[in-house]
Parts: structure tokens; C-alpha cells; sequence
């Protein structure tokens, strides 16, 4: 029978939620590395039971952790991710120039093919990948490179790559977004980069339409229509259908546009979710209901989606990578709060359950599904 | 031989549980300890200081025999009570909230 892990990273630990297919009755296994930050842990494809995940601590710095047996066990393994060559500089919130500097490891992917191959997304805004397990890691330096890298700027949350999107029927395109750059797609492997912006409009840089400088929050592909694409700003959720060369606006009859994760239904590619929240100074969600909401055609209709999540009294974040949809049919779908709450659904969104509730602050949510 | 504690999260991290010892060739200063203590724990390397540039990252300080040595240089002889084992050399997460 399929069982579902869900990975969940939290300001305090990580935690390994696992259930049986019917998705009902939920084993919750943590924390592990207990009082770290824990700002993602990713399965491989490939192998399932690797998976990786980002430590980090003001006081300690990164770690990357690596278990072999789907998280019961962990062993520690290369956290050196030095800049490759020159560090060059990029935009302060003051107008001035500053250099690139590591903060964390905001994501990590794993390659669809091979175990020992991942993807690090980090603070300050860099590609770093590994080919060894995590053993070692090297900067693809090309992205930090690129001619707009000084117009780079911090989010509010600090210049983060935190999208890292391996396109499955186009090998070598690799579609990533930084905080507050914008998103960005290579066609040969992270060997050279080129900004996706068109069409994106963000009020809050001097040009509304540059060519970088967007605050993209999060960007989700469904893996058999890769060339689509579906992208929640910091405000605006957008589409595009032409693999980033453009992008309109979905947003359609959602209460507010602003919000964090967007993801994809497993089996209905034009099926997709996000969680608005009230504005981007005030980061709950509004009028005090926890409400999910989905559109089945892909963008501008949304419904929402409240059955089971609380309706009065509710304030909590839903973070960038703190959502997750699982293979089963029907499909799962997975988000943590900055309340600590873990909610699931078994049937698409109709309906929802929490799964535990008092975690710390869940900062990322990944599902994997296993037969 | 010379004793080293650890925070607690760093000696979750190594796996240990108490004190530590490391022995060191030539002069105990705070670089040959944590070169020695990132030998034997090299799941500790980056924790302490930077892997680069070995500067101490900023929340962590150096005490020993009731003194901050987080501002000495990391060429600076220890105490002589840290050299031979009479006194331990902490490694501590700086007062920073939490």
C-alpha cells in the first residue's frame, strides 16, 4: 500500500510526519536537531529514503544533514559553500553597494535522477550544486554573475534563491527566483542565465517593469506541462505559458494577491492553490480565516477552500516553501503555519484536517509519496 | 591534553556528551585547539569559525579560567591551566536570545 512522508522544517527543529494511504491516522517523528532552524528538507526523487536537509543557527552557522534511511538516521555532511571567484557586490536597502555575503541554505533540490546530486538555493542570492552527496560543493557561478547581480536586492527577509525548478522534459533548463530579483531560467545546466521578468509589474521599484528587481516569492511547474508556469509575487499571482518569456496576471477574484506558496495539483496540471494573505505589512491571513483557495482553471476563478481550518480568530503565515502536494489520487495537499499548525487534506482541498498543531513556526512543508 | 567544552547544541552535533580532549604539537593557543578540535570533530568545522578565513563567527565566545579570550588573537598562548589540563577551554553561544 502507498504511504505519504511529510517533510516539515520549523524555526526549531525538523519533524517527520508519516501516514498510510487513507492519510487519516498520522505518526509524528521529531524534533530532530532540535532548536536549529530548519529551513528545508527535500527527498530525492530518485531515492526517496535520501533526503537532505538545510540546519542553520545565527549562533552556529550551516550545517546540511543527509539521511539514508527516509529520516530516521541523519550523519552530517559538507557545509563549506564558498563564493567562486570574485564576490562582486549587489544592492543594500540604504542604495549602496554591498558584497555578497553566505547567510543560509534557503532550499535544497534534488536531482530527478541521481541521489547524490542536489541543488542548493542560498542567502546572499547564489546556485550552488553538489555532485558527491553533499560532500562537496561548488558555486555555479555564472547566475551570481550575470550583468544585473548589482541591482540584486534583499527582500525583507534577505536576498534569497529560494525556487530551484528542474524542468523533467527539457534537460539542463533549470527555472530559479530570488528575492528581490526576480526569477530566472538556464537552458544549459547553470552554465549561463538570463532574467524571466516579462510582463511582471511591482509598484514598489522605481521602474514597475525593469528587468529585475521583482520580489517573486515562489514559482510552481506541474512536471507534464513544463513550459507553464504559475508564480506567487509579493503581490500578483501570475502565469505563464511560454516557460517565463511571459507573464499575466491570475490573481482574478482572490481577496488579496498577496501571499507566499502556490503549488500544482498532482494530476491536474491546470489545478492550483495559495493561501492569501492580508498585505505585505500585515502577514496573516484575512479577516481572521485560515482560507486556502483553489482554481481549477488555472488562475482568475478561485474558490475558497475553509472546511476543517479555522474561520474566526486566526492569524498565522503560510511561509514560501511551507506547502506540499503528494502523488496519491486523490491528491494531498500540505501547508504549515507560522502558528505551528500542519494541515492536510485527502481529497484536493475539499476538506482538511490538522495534523499536529503545536509545533514551532513551520518554515517549509515537502511531501513525498512512497510505495 | 587539553579539555574542551562545548554548547550544547555542538556537542549534539559531534555526538559527545561531556568534555572533550584534544592534544595538541607545540603551543596551546586558541587556533591549535580548534585545529585539533576540527580534526578529531569535523562535523564541527564552520560551527565555531569560518572555514575560510577562521575568523570566530559572532555568536560564539572563548572563555577560561574566568576570562574572555574571544578578543585575543588566536596566535595568543592559553592560560597555563588550560595548557596542562588543570582548567577546561569553553566554547560558548554567545547571550543572544533565543
Amino acid at each position: 500500500m502507498s504511504r505519504v512522508r511529510v517533510l516539515v522544517g520549523t524555526r526549531k527543529g525538523a519533524f517527520v510526519l508519516t501516514a498510510d494511504g487513507k492519510r487519516k491516522s498520522w505518526d509524528v517523528n521529531g524534533p530532530h536537531f532540535g532548536g536549529w532552524e530548519i529551513y528545508h528538507l527535500k527527498g530525492s526523487p530518485a531515492d526517496p529514503n535520501r533526503i537532505y536537509a538545510s540546519q542553520s543557527s545565527s549562533w552556529f552557522g550551516q550545517i546540511i544533514q543527509r539521511s539514508s534511511d527516509g529520516g530516521k538516521t541523519w550523519e552530517t555532511v559538507g557545509n563549506k559553500l564558498p563564493y567562486e571567484g570574485a564576490v562582486g557586490n549587489h544592492l543594500w536597502y540604504d542604495g549602496t553597494q554591498r558584497p555578497f555575503e553566505f547567510a543560509r541554505v534557503w532550499h535544497l533540490e534534488p536531482s530527478l535522477k541521481d541521489p547524490d546530486t542536489v541543488y542548493a538555493g542560498i542567502q546572499d542570492a547564489a546556485l550552488f550544486r553538489t555532485t558527491d552527496g553533499g560532500q562537496t560543493w561548488r558555486e555555479l557561478p555564472a547566475l551570481r554573475n550575470h550583468p544585473s547581480a548589482a541591482e540584486w536586492q534583499p527582500g525583507a527577509g534577505g536576498m534569497c534563491l529560494h525556487t530551484i525548478i528542474l524542468d523533467p522534459k527539457n534537460p539542463g533548463r533549470i527555472f530559479i527566483a530570488i528575492s528581490a530579483a526576480g526569477a530566472f531560467r538556464s537552458d544549459d545546466d547553470g552554465q549561463s542565465w538570463r532574467p524571466i521578468n516579462r510582463g511582471l509589474r511591482s509598484e514598489q521599484i522605481p521602474n514597475p517593469t525593469a528587468e529585475v528587481g521583482h520580489c517573486v516569492h515562489r514559482i510552481a511547474m506541474h512536471p507534464s506541462r513544463p513550459n507553464v508556469l504559475f508564480m506567487q509575487k509579493h503581490w500578483d499571482v501570475m502565469r505563464s505559458d511560454d516557460a517565463g518569456e511571459s507573464w499575466k496576471d491570475v490573481g482574478g477574484d482572490l481577496p488579496t494577491d498577496f501571499g507566499f506558496p502556490i503549488d500544482v495539483h498532482a494530476h491536474e496540471p491546470n489545478t492550483i492553490y495559495v493561501v492569501p494573505i492580508k498585505s505585505d505589512s500585515e502577514h496573516y491571513v484575512p479577516d481572521g480565516k485560515l482560507r486556502v483557495y483553489r482554481s481549477r482553471t488555472g488562475g482568475q476563478e478561485w474558490e475558497a477552500l475553509t472546511k476543517g481550518l479555522p474561520q474566526s480568530h486566526c492569524y498565522v503565515n503560510v511561509l514560501r516553501d511551507a506547502m506540499a502536494v503528494d502523488a496519491l489520487d486523490p491528491c494531498g495537499i500540505y501547508f504549515g503555519t507560522s502558528g505551528g499548525q500542519v494541515y492536510g487534506s485527502a481529497d484536493a482541498g475539499d476538506s482538511w484536517t490538522a495534523i499536529v498543531r503545536d509545533l514551532p513556526a513551520v518554515v517549509s512543508v515537502e511531501a513525498q509519496t512512497l510505495s | 591534553m587539553i579539555r574542551v567544552v562545548l554548547p550544547a547544541h555542538l556537542r549534539t552535533l559531534a555526538q559527545v556528551t561531556g568534555e572533550v580532549t584534544v592534544e595538541i604539537e607545540g603551543k596551546a593557543t586558541t587556533r591549535s585547539v580548534l585545529d585539533a578540535l576540527e580534526a578529531g570533530y569535523p562535523m564541527l568545522r564552520g560551527t565555531i569559525r569560518d572555514q575560510v578565513t577562521h575568523e570566530r563567527r559572532a555568536f560564539v565566545r572563548f572563555f577560561a579560567c574566568e576570562q574572555d579570550l574571544s578578543q585575543d588573537s588566536p596566535d595568543d598562548l592559553l592560560p597555563e591551566a588550560v595548557a596542562t589540563g588543570a582548567e577546561p577551554f569553553l566554547i560558548v553561544g554567545a547571550m543572544a536570545g533565543g
